[in-house]
C-alpha cells in the first residue's frame, strides 16, 4: 500500500478554497523541506526553495484539480522551482541523463554493497552515496524510497512517462550500489597496511 | 520466472507495491524457490531500509517553520487582505477627493467667484480696460485677447448703458467682462467659453436669482456661457439679459 498522504483528501472538497490550503499543505512542510535540502545541498537554498514553493502553490491553489494528489502537486512545484533556480540550473548544466550500463561489476576485495546495506551502522555511508548521486537519480530515489510515492505520482512530479520512471529508478539503484562499492573500496584501502 | 531470466524490474515493482495482487503472490512464491531472485530482493530491501535514513534527515529551523506557517495561515492572509482593502480604500478616497478638489473649480464655479470678479471690477480704480459706450469700440478691443467672439447689444435709447470692458480669468480661462450701468448701479456681464466654465451654482436658464444681495442670471448660448450680476433691480437685470440674448 503506497502512501497517499493528504493528497487524496483534497478530492473531497468540491472547490479549492484557499481556506483549505493551510490544513492540506502545511503537513507536507517537513517532507518538502527535507526533499529541498537533499536537492540543493544547503539550508539557505532549501529554505528559499520551500518558501517559493508554498507561495506558488498558494497562488495556484484555485487551479489545483480536485481529486488529484496534492502531495505530488506540491512536490512537482518544488522540483520545477528547483530546476529554474540558480542551484538547479547549475546541477542541470553539469549532470547528464545518459544511459548507464544496467549491470556492471561492483565487487572488489570481497566487499559488496549488500554487505554495507545490511549493517545499520553503515547508514551514513548510504546517505553519503545518495548525496553523491546525480540529482536526477537522487530525486527519484527520494521520491520512491523516502516519500513512498507511486510510480504514477513520481511520473507527475518529474513530468515523465511511467515507463521512464521505472527505468530511471532502476539505473538510480544501480548507481547507488556502485557508489557504495566505491566508498567501501576507498575506506578499505585507507585501512589496509602499506 | 526462472533463475536464468531474473527480471529485476519486476522484482523492483514487487517491492515498490506496484504489482497487482495476483502477480505479487506469484512473485512471492517464486522468491521462496529462487536464490538469485531472493538475493536481489534482499538487496533491494536493504537499500530501502538504508535510504529510509534520508527521511526527515534535514529538519527545518523553528524560525523557518514559523515563517511558513505565517505565510500560509489563512488568518494571516485575511489580516493582510483586510489591510490591503483598507489601504486600497484610503487610496481610492484620497484619489477621489484629490480629483474632486482639482476638478471642482473648472466644473462648478461658485457664485462667490463670479461675485468676486464683479466686486473687484467695481472697486478697482480702473474698472474697465477699454472705456467706451460704443459697442463697436469695445468688441474689437477683445480681438486677440480672448479665444472667442460675442456680440454686444446696441443700447441706444435704453436706460442701461455700456461703460466698457476688461479681460478677466475664471478657472484659469480668459474671458470678457462688460460693465454696464443703470442709474447708479453697475452690472457685470461675464462671457466665457462654455467648455471652460461649465454650469455652476447659478441656475443656467437665464432667470434672475437673488444671491447675497446681488441679482444674478446665467445661461449658455453659442457655446458661450454668459453670467450677469449686479445690485440693480431684478427687472433691470432681466432687461439686460434680454438685450444680450437678442444680440447673440
Amino acid at each position: 500500500m503506497r502512501y497517499s498522504g493528504f493528497g487524496f483528501a483534497a478530492g473531497f472538497f468540491r472547490k479549492m478554497d484557499p481556506e483549505f490550503f493551510e490544513p492540506l499543505a502545511l503537513p507536507l512542510f517537513d517532507s518538502l523541506y527535507n526533499f529541498a535540502h537533499w536537492l540543493t545541498g544547503n539550508q539557505v537554498d532549501a529554505e528559499d526553495l520551500v518558501q517559493e514553493t508554498y507561495a506558488k502553490a498558494l497562488k495556484g491553489f484555485k487551479s489545483f484539480q480536485e481529486g488529484t494528489n496534492l502531495r505530488a502537486w506540491m512536490f512537482r512545484i518544488l522540483r520545477n522551482t528547483f530546476l529554474t533556480s540558480r542551484s538547479g540550473l547549475m546541477v542541470h548544466n553539469t549532470s547528464s541523463l545518459e544511459e548507464e550500463p544496467e549491470r556492471e561489476t561492483l565487487l572488489a576485495h570481497g566487499i559488496t554493497p549488500e554487505s554495507v546495506l545490511l549493517h545499520s551502522e553503515n547508514e551514513q555511508l548510504v546517505l553519503n552515496a545518495l548525496a553523491a548521486l546525480p540529482v536526477h537519480y537522487r530525486e527519484i530515489l527520494l521520491l520512491c524510497e523516502v516519500e513512498e510515492l507511486s510510480y504514477r505520482e513520481i511520473a507527475v512530479v518529474l513530468s515523465l512517462p511511467v515507463g521512464t520512471v521505472m527505468s530511471r529508478l532502476s539505473r538510480a539503484r544501480n548507481s547507488l550500489r556502485r557508489g557504495l562499492a566505491q566508498i567501501m573500496q576507498a575506506l578499505r584501502s585507507q585501512h589496509e597496511p602499506v | 520466472m526462472s533463475p536464468s531470466d531474473r527480471n529485476d524490474a519486476v522484482l523492483a515493482k514487487y517491492l515498490d507495491g506496484e504489482l497487482p495482487q495476483d502477480q505479487a503472490i506469484r512473485i512471492q512464491q517464486h522468491i521462496g524457490e529462487c536464490t538469485p531472485c531472493a538475493a536481489e530482493v534482499a538487496m533491494l530491501v536493504s537499500m530501502k531500509r538504508g535510504l529510509h535514513a534520508a527521511d526527515l534527515f534535514f529538519s527545518p529551523s523553528v524560525e523557518f517553520r514559523r515563517k511558513i506557517q505565517q505565510q500560509v495561515s489563512s488568518k494571516s492572509r485575511d489580516k493582510w487582505n483586510a489591510r490591503l482593502v483598507w489601504v486600497f480604500g484610503l487610496l481610492s478616497v484620497t484619489l477621489f477627493l484629490s480629483t474632486v478638489w482639482l476638478e471642482s473649480p473648472r466644473r462648478a464655479p461658485t457664485f462667490s467667484e463670479v461675485a468676486d470678479l464683479h466686486v473687484n471690477a467695481i472697486a478697482s480704480s480702473n474698472p474697465v480696460d477699454v472705456v467706451s459706450t460704443d459697442r463697436h469700440t469695445v468688441k474689437p478691443w477683445f480681438q486677440g485677447r480672448i479665444p472667442f467672439s460675442f456680440n454686444i447689444p446696441g443700447l441706444e435709447g435704453k436706460e442701461v448703458a455700456l461703460l466698457g470692458g476688461r479681460m478677466v480669468y475664471l478657472n484659469q480661462h480668459p474671458g470678457a467682462q462688460l460693465i454696464f450701468t443703470v442709474r447708479q448701479h453697475k452690472i457685470s456681464t461675464l462671457v466665457f467659453q462654455e467648455s471652460s466654465v461649465p454650469v455652476g451654482e447659478v441656475t443656467n436658464n437665464g432667470d434672475v436669482e437673488r444671491r447675497n444681495g446681488f441679482n444674478v442670471a446665467a445661461w449658455n448660448e453659442s457655446n458661450l456661457r454668459f453670467m450677469v450680476i449686479g445690485d440693480a433691480d431684478a427687472d433691470e437685470i432681466r432687461n439686460l439679459v434680454h438685450e444680450i440674448k437678442s444680440a447673440n
